[in-house]
């Protein structure tokens, strides 16, 4: 186990070091950070001089490339455009969306598990055909309209319906709260309800057709017939032979979702104006700031790395036949 | 159990030996013979969910496409009647300036399915190609493409869509941004193909064929692509799916197609500024992209069903 751990985290340095820099040229290339500046006339040649020399911009990219590099293996993210430090914006974006994420994964693979068997052990009844339903209206949303409609139109309801404000729209917490900590947590909750439903239902759509999935093929396989045949009681077939082994494909999805998740729910975040990791992504790219992307980079590569090495262990340890080699 | 309720797609056509092949031919058991590909429209015509999107998919395309030449207001001009609600005169209200919403709505739709077709088309090409060829070849050539296709999937897809269109949203076309998309969409279809080619290419009739004379080119198209090619329209179509909801995203956060023309995405994003006052401007935009892709998804499904060999449930 341990030296192909050690192998595969080996691989990822190559792969990691070559798409930091393919980004880093991509993103420094993009265009110009200092343009809102130079288009502004009350601003002297000298000052715009002195920022591109403060950024590095006078220096041909493969420099700053290694500028960069060396500042981060020493853990020093840089600046971004506005000279304010990256490393404690990335902290900040990585908690925030960590606390929406985690949330609406949990959920969702509580309650996909839920229906998803269900689905499979009454195949063809009603229920099974409305979860299938439901699983392809959510998969086939978009998440901006999704989002947008809980923002504009279901948080208005919810809040009337209560005659308080419970639900908010904006941001990841009210920015002048004063209050203990159980009316902090509240009011955070408030905040999460609407983004972590969007996502929950979203992912809903897709894991609970997998969980169906691989529980109709666990179902028909010959060691449930066995398990069925010594007289075991249906619900613990169900959940001691069956669940088990069904689990397995999921909790490798999961894993992988995880990692590709944690760069940002992006247009949730957007939407519910979070300044999680995805924010962070569209302003970087959008003002063409390279630390910032980069950073983003940094983290959200690293954690699909040991993501994917997750699966991949745990999928080992679920199913003891898969040798890892 | 179910191989031996339904006989295997292949049986059916040892029945005619010699005989008229596929098609309409009766073999020795006076059993019509049906070929691959009949039994496979046979059962996705028989899939009532799958038909009726293909019915509505179809329509829905035609109507995005040559909709907002015929339709009586052009997506450019501004009526006098502004603000009004969904109308028999403006079946979807007009927006704040007056433009008819219906005629926005369609010349979105244009832009997205246009993306949409132009992306499936690309990367399905480009993706069955190398797939293809890194299953084929197997060893270094595989293992290269391969690692560039690890390496795609390590670079964030928005970051990359975000920084090229950039560059590209400059000339703001819809062409460019199908690229762009296209690029990135290949990779799945390629794992898929090369995964079936790498099991595909060692069965016994590719020997046959290469002891027959065949060079590479001709055993990668005759003999291995069509055996796969059941999974790459499956792949193709939901590639479809992604292609639509990634150019609506993309656009809906200013970075795919922009202001002088319009799309679906685009115009959810401007409905939603006005969202309690005209609501009509936010759900129309919303529920075309809805109905599209829910459509190309039913229809995968179906087509998934339909390639399935062992599928029992829609008798052929």
């Amino acid at each position: 186990m341990l030296p192909f751990i050690v192998r595969r985290l080996l691989v990822s340095i190559p792969l990691l070091a070559v798409s930091s820099f393919l980004v880093f040229v991509l993103v420094a290339n993009s265009g110009d950070p200092l343009q809102d500046l130079r288009v502004n006339p009350r601003i002297a040649p000298a000052t715009i001089k002195a920022k591109e020399r403060e950024l590095h911009l006078d220096q041909p990219v493969i420099t700053r490339y290694g500028i960069w590099v060396k500042d981060v293996v020493r853990g020093d993210f840089g600046t971004d455009n506005h000279g304010s430090s990256v490393r404690p914006q990335l902290w900040r974006a990585l908690q925030v969306t960590l606390r929406l994420v985690v949330v609406a994964l949990m959920v969702a693979v509580v309650v996909a598990v839920l229906v998803g068997v269900v689905s499979a052990i009454r195949q063809y009844s009603l229920f099974d055909y409305s979860s299938t339903f439901a699983a392809f209206l959510f998969f086939s949303l978009p998440v901006f309209w999704l989002a947008a409609l809980l923002k504009e139109f279901a948080a208005i309801r919810v809040n009337n319906l209560f005659g308080r404000q419970l639900v908010f729209t904006i941001g990841q917490q009210s920015p002048d709260f004063h209050g203990g900590f159980f009316a902090r947590l509240g009011d955070m909750a408030g905040h999460t309800v609407l983004p972590a439903l969007t996502l929950i239902l979203i992912s809903f759509a897709q894991y609970s057709r997998y969980t169906r999935s691989s529980m109709l093929d666990v179902m028909s396989s010959d060691y449930v017939r066995t398990a069925r045949a010594k007289g075991i009681t249906s619900r613990r077939v169900i959940f001691n032979h069956a669940l088990r082994n069904a689990m397995i494909p999921l909790a490798t999805i999961v894993a992988l979702d995880f990692g590709a998740v944690i760069g940002g729910a992006v247009v949730t975040e957007k939407v519910f104006g979070w300044h999680g990791m995805g924010t962070m992504l569209i302003t970087g790219v959008t003002q063409f700031d390279v630390n910032l992307v980069q950073a983003w980079l940094m983290v959200t590569a690293v954690v699909v790395v040991l993501f994917n090495l997750l699966a991949d262990i745990a999928y080992a340890y679920l199913d003891p036949r898969i040798r890892l080699g | 159990m179910a191989d031996l309720e339904t006989p295997a797609p292949v049986a059916d056509e040892v029945v005619v030996p010699g005989g008229p092949v596929a098609g309409g031919g009766r073999g020795e058991f006076g059993v019509e013979a049906r070929s691959q590909w009949r039994m496979v429209t046979r059962r996705f015509l028989r899939h009532r969910l799958a038909m009726a999107s293909l019915v509505v998919l179809v329509l829905v395309i035609l109507l995005s496409l040559v909709g907002g030449r015929v339709w009586k207001y052009d997506y450019t001009q501004i009526t006098p009647e502004f603000s009004t609600g969904p109308s028999w005169g403006h079946p979807m209200g007009t927006d704040g300036p007056g433009h008819d919403t219906f005629a926005q709505v369609l010349r979105g739709a244009q832009k997205s399915v246009q993306i949409m077709l132009l992306v499936a088309l690309f990367s399905t090409g480009i993706g069955v190609l190398i797939g293809a060829v890194a299953g084929y070849y197997r060893g270094k050539v595989d293992a290269v493409l391969m690692r560039a296709i690890d390496l795609l999937l390590t670079i964030p897809t928005l970051a990359i869509l975000a920084v090229l269109s950039n560059k590209v949203r400059q000339s703001g076309s819809w062409f460019g941004i199908a690229l762009i998309i296209a690029a990135l969409v290949w990779t799945t279809i390629a794992r898929i193909v090369r995964a079936e080619v790498l099991s595909v290419r060692e069965k016994e009739f590719v020997e046959a064929a290469r002891a027959a004379g065949a060079n590479d080119w001709r055993i990668i198209t005759r003999h291995l692509l069509p055996n796969v090619v059941g999974s790459i329209i499956v792949a193709a179509t939901l590639t479809m799916a992604a292609a639509i909801l990634i150019e609506t995203t993309l656009s809906y956060l200013g970075l795919g197609i922009r202001v002088p023309d319009t799309s679906l995405g685009l115009l959810v994003s401007d409905g939603q500024s006005s969202a309690q006052t005209r609501p009509w401007l936010f759900y129309f935009p919303g529920l075309f992209i809805i109905i599209i892709v829910l459509c190309v998804n039913f229809i995968g499904d179906g087509l998934r069903d339909a390639f399935d060999p062992k599928q029992t449930r829609v008798r052929a």
